[in-house]
């Protein structure tokens, strides 16, 4: 009558009868592929991180040659537009208030005379930084043309001119830290957000759903044990979250050109480890959860630290302790720095192996506390 | 009677919720190839003691045996060798007919999978619906499937949590059908019902209500025990004639059956003098044997008074 801890019987059962159900739901089965390919467009495309061509403001009370240079040189930039050549103070206020424009570029009145006076006239940005990865890229550049844009107009004698600082003093009004986010990290970060938040709602429901349906009760009456439930309903969704990977980097690749330097074999290994411990922690939540309901809400509020303090959204190490300590805590944490080590920086295993221990970590605990919970009687 | 003759050996089985205890010192003794009928109203601890007989609850006190297997440390042998037909349907929606019972068929190991599969389908006649999804079935398929499902690793026990109801007079009678059958073949069956004439269709039968097994036996021996005698009426204004019944010495139950009253008690006496009190012309006064149903709503009224 003994038996092995393990039938491959009844775990390959629960794995057919997964896909099955995976086939005859059409919605989920969209949503796995639907939110990779939406959240590539939208961060791939849409959500452009390092902008051009915004709108700005000229309030020009100078209008010697050295005021109309910067001007062009603003235009040149491509980084501005400048769509107004505003008249007073409050006509630029009215315009960056409403939002018609990004940036209103100051020049004082006495500006080519004490350029040439070698007083570094104060040039005053103002910035609209309600949103500051969108200004951030485009006054970067502003610091660069500082310092380059006059030297074609100050030759010979004016040449001490080109000091060290620049010859104008840019003035900038908005606070923040600037990161110079390109699609080149932004979408090969997006395959931790994309597989968080897929894995972990799936698999969020796949317990709840057999409770709420009542299917559990039968479930429980026969001999299948609960490691054979878990490990059956996660081996399914470890293909999907495969089938995703793959999108993405094809998208990487062919739409987004970004680099891969280092070795995919490799990054499909550590994938394994990451997809696995969303499942778990998917598995954890539906054992808890008491409705799907429920379980869809305990899966964001898990997404929303693993995009927000993870460093997808923000630089980690622009963040507090605190929050870095709970970043540290997340698998996705984890995983983008190893993708983007793997891909943009070519690291092997060596370097990321600091990363990896994290995942695996993660992945016990949480399955030793899925099975723990899941009960093999309705006790 | 030996050991080895009885399916399910019980006794003292106990099982509290918080401070509720739903089944209270139940001893129950099925014998093989016996279909056992397990009557009571509705939150009377039927389907709580049928899930601790399957391992899916643990008892809180009581020992015994079920196909053998001790009923606290043998959950898993005697999952493995029970048939267990929930009372809601609870196989996958989303599944095919043959799907779902390829699914049970794979978690029991059982050897020749695509046979097994084929034959219960043909068993049951579901040959042709076999891919549709179980879903789109109606209420009588559906118990048709749950029950082929749970036959399919030819289990030694059969437990049925009222799998007739909501289901059509003839698909019940096939399905009884079906369980006689079954039984014939050596199979015992536990079934619990609200319905009387299937409860006078198992070999035994047992009545409970708040947790406690009230009477248990044949037909015939819950009748006799409970010393129930009940006069049946016809004939015009029975409506008055109930409301004037009621309250009167020796009568306990008035009921009204179409054109008929039924007035029982356990006091056969007393329930004479008051009948011959009110007997007049207009009305047809005959002795009758007591009914399941009369002798079932007693013992629910005495319980109440008892344990309530």
């Amino acid at each position: 009558m003994s038996q092995p801890r393990l039938s491959f019987h009844r775990l390959w059962a629960i794995v057919l009868k997964e896909f099955i159900q995976m086939k005859r739901d059409r919605v989920t089965f969209g949503m796995m592929v639907g939110i990779p390919l939406m959240q590539l467009l939208l961060f791939g495309f849409a959500i452009n991180s390092d902008p051009r061509h915004l709108p700005a403001a000229v309030h020009l009370a100078d209008t010697g040659p050295f005021a109309r240079t910067l001007v062009q040189a603003l235009r040149t930039s491509e980084y501005f537009d400048v769509v107004h050549v505003a008249e007073t103070d409050a006509e630029t206020r009215r315009l960056l208030q409403l939002g018609e424009v990004q940036f209103v570029v100051n020049i004082p009145v006495d500006f080519t005379r004490r350029l040439l006076r070698g007083e570094r006239p104060t040039v005053l940005i103002e910035a609209d930084a309600s949103d500051p990865a969108a200004t951030g890229p485009a006054l970067n550049a502003v610091a660069q043309l500082a310092n380059t844009v006059f030297n074609r107009d100050l030759p010979g004698p004016l040449a001490h001119l080109q000091a060290q600082n620049g010859p104008v003093d840019f003035r900038i009004h908005a606070h923040y830290n600037p990161e110079n986010i390109t699609q080149y990290n932004v979408v090969p970060g997006l395959m931790g957000v994309v597989l968080t938040m897929t894995m972990v709602i799936i698999t969020g429901l796949a317990i709840t759903r057999e409770r709420e349906r009542g299917t559990m009760e039968n479930l429980l009456a026969t001999p299948v044990r609960p490691f054979e439930v878990m490990v059956g309903k996660i081996l399914p969704y470890i293909v999907v979250g495969y089938i995703q990977v793959t999108l993405i980097l094809l998208a990487a690749r062919f739409i987004f050109h970004v680099p891969m330097v280092g070795s995919l074999p490799l990054l499909y290994a550590v994938s394994l480890l990451f997809i696995a411990a969303n499942l778990a922690v998917g598995i954890t939540f539906s054992t808890l959860a008491k409705n799907q309901l429920q379980a869809v809400q305990m899966a964001f509020f898990f997404f929303l630290p693993s995009i927000l303090l993870s460093g997808f959204m923000f630089p980690f190490r622009g963040m507090p302790e605190w929050a870095q300590a709970i970043g540290s805590c997340l698998p996705n944490t984890h995983f983008l720095r190893i993708v983007r080590g793997i891909l943009l920086k070519g690291n092997g295993l060596a370097e990321i192996s600091p990363e990896i221990w994290p995942l695996v970590l993660f992945l016990a605990v949480a399955m030793t506390i899925g099975v723990t919970r899941y009960r093999q009687t309705l006790d | 009677m030996s050991a080895s003759d009885l399916a399910i050996d019980v006794t003292g089985v106990t099982k509290r919720f918080g401070a509720k205890t739903v089944v209270d010192a139940i001893a129950l003794q099925v014998r093989r190839g016996e279909i056992y009928g397990f009557l009571g109203p509705n939150g009377s601890g039927k389907t709580t003691f049928i899930r601790m007989l399957c391992g899916l609850l643990t008892p809180d006190a009581g020992s015994g045996t079920c196909l053998g297997f001790d009923l606290r440390t043998q959950q898993a042998d005697i999952k493995r060798h029970v048939g267990y037909m929930t009372q809601k349907f609870s196989y996958y929606e989303d599944l095919s007919i043959r799907e779902n019972l390829d699914f049970v068929a794979r978690i029991y190991a059982i050897p020749d999978r695509r046979a097994a599969v084929q034959n219960s389908l043909a068993r049951l006649g579901l040959e042709k619906r076999g891919d549709q999804l179980a879903g789109q079935l109606s209420g009588g398929w559906k118990q048709r499937l749950a029950l082929a499902a749970c036959l399919i690793h030819s289990p030694r026990l059969l437990l049925l949590d009222e799998p007739t109801a909501g289901v059509d007079p003839k698909a019940r009678r096939e399905f009884w059908e079906e369980i006689h059958q079954l039984a014939a073949g050596g199979l015992t069956v536990l079934i619990t019902t609200h319905y009387m004439d299937e409860a006078e269709r198992c070999h035994r039968l047992a009545y409970l209500a708040y947790g406690r097994l009230l009477a248990g036996g044949t037909l015939a021996e819950v009748l006799a025990s409970a010393r129930l005698f009940t006069w049946s009426v016809a004939g015009p204004d029975l409506h008055a004639l109930a409301a004037t019944l009621r309250g009167r010495p020796g009568v306990e139950q008035v009921t009204a059956f179409g054109n008929t009253l039924h007035v029982s008690g356990r006091d056969a006496a007393g329930l004479d003098a008051t009948v011959a009190a009110l007997r007049d012309p207009r009305h047809e006064w005959n002795r009758i044997p007591a009914g399941l149903e009369d002798v079932f709503i007693g013992l629910m009224d005495s319980a109440k008074d008892n344990f309530a």
